[in-house]
């Protein structure tokens, strides 16, 4: 067998990329929510806040390569219902790198205070300061967050199962190695 | 109309268009607005609540004077979070000091409804020279006064310790505010 089983470079830069930033930015935003007012908050919130733009950005150039890159194909045998429940998780993960942004960034206008990414590029305010609102999307926000923790653990999990426990080179999909595998 | 009656009519009108002084203050239509910069967000504030004196004539600016008297506790410094905070010792110290004045000493005509308006702004036990721009606008029912000017929040303690850190909070503050009048 000589199929190719790797994803495309760009395609696995971008994972790993993210992935980084998810596991970066998720935790931070767990931690800094419960601290009382210092600038170290202010800070932390501003890193927490150009992550999840950084996520925005990258997931929309991802989605431009996964819509032109056919990701490799999933080993012959695995089962129909595997491949769907693959096919829908990849989905949703794609639906919340989306939607968790987006809704941060929204939370963060209806609370008062703009995004600005880095310090120095401003994101439009897209609905005005609504406390009501802000808290709202707060909830949201976390809810779609945990959504994603469950998913991702998923995700890994079945990556794991994968290699390990039935043997397929799985984890070689997403890794750097050589593109063609025998 | 006879040219007596406008003569008589313009006699009149003459005292009043040149006499009025504006002096009855109307908080409804002012405000004191305030805007800085947190890790390079804009963000907004203001005072809900203050006082002001004042008298105003513009064919003698050179004798105007205002004072204005801010209740601290009225801010709105962002989010309810950060309102508690100010009124915080290292922020205004509000429970020592729960007011804000400004006193004005002098004003000066520009030209073309505009002033600068010299003053002693009074914040958490330190005074301050300040020159303010102020342009003025009259109106039908009331004229309006709109200034602005750049306060350097450290040169009054505001924002001690930990928070003197000008990269997270900025030391400049825009200050702006509108104060509406009548001559009545």
């Amino acid at each position: 067998m000589s199929a190719v089983m790797r994803y495309s470079t760009p395609a696995v830069v971008l994972h790993w990329l993210m992935a980084l930033l998810i596991f970066a930015g998720f935790p931070l935003g767990i931690y800094m929510v419960d601290l009382p007012l210092s600038p170290d908050k202010l800070k932390l919130y501003s890193y927490h806040k150009w992550i999840g733009v950084s996520v925005f950005a990258l997931v929309a150039v991802r989605l431009a390569w996964r819509l032109t890159y056919t990701p490799p194909p999933l080993p012959e045998g695995m089962a129909a219902w595997q491949r769907r429940a693959s096919a829908i998780v990849h989905g949703l993960l794609y639906v919340l790198m989306i939607a968790i942004p987006l809704s941060g960034w929204l939370m963060s206008s209806a609370k008062g205070f703009q995004t600005v990414w880095f310090g120095v590029l401003p994101l439009p305010d897209l609905i005005g300061k609504d406390k009501a609102l802000g808290e709202l999307l707060a909830e949201v926000h976390k809810l779609l967050n945990f959504t994603l923790l469950a998913l991702v653990i998923l995700h890994v999990a079945a990556a794991l199962k994968h290699h390990f426990i039935e043997r397929q080179p799985f984890l070689q999909r997403m890794g750097w190695g050589r593109k063609e595998r025998t | 109309m006879k040219p007596t009656t406008w003569v008589l009519l313009a006699v009149l009108a003459a005292p009043a268009a040149h006499a009025v002084e504006y002096r009855t203050v109307l908080p409804a239509q002012s405000s004191i607005r305030f805007e800085f910069r947190q890790m390079g967000v804009p963000v907004k504030g203001g005072f809900k609540r203050f006082a002001t004196e004042m008298a105003f004539d513009p064919a003698k600016p050179e004798a105007a004077r205002a004072k204005i008297e801010i209740d601290l506790a009225s801010i709105d410094a962002g989010s309810s979070e950060a309102d508690e905070e100010s009124a915080g010792k290292l922020w205004f110290n509000r429970s020592a000091y729960p007011k804000a004045t400004f006193v004005s000493s002098q004003v000066r005509a520009l030209g073309n409804n505009r002033y600068e308006m010299r003053g002693t702004l009074t914040l958490k036990g330190r005074s301050r020279e300040m020159v303010v721009p102020v342009s003025y606008m009259p109106g039908k029912n009331a004229a309006t006064f709109d200034g602005g000017f750049v306060l350097k929040r450290l040169d009054f303690g505001i924002g001690e310790g930990l928070w003197a850190d000008v990269a997270t909070v900025a030391n400049e503050v825009q200050v702006r505010f509108r104060i509406a009048a009548t001559g009545n």
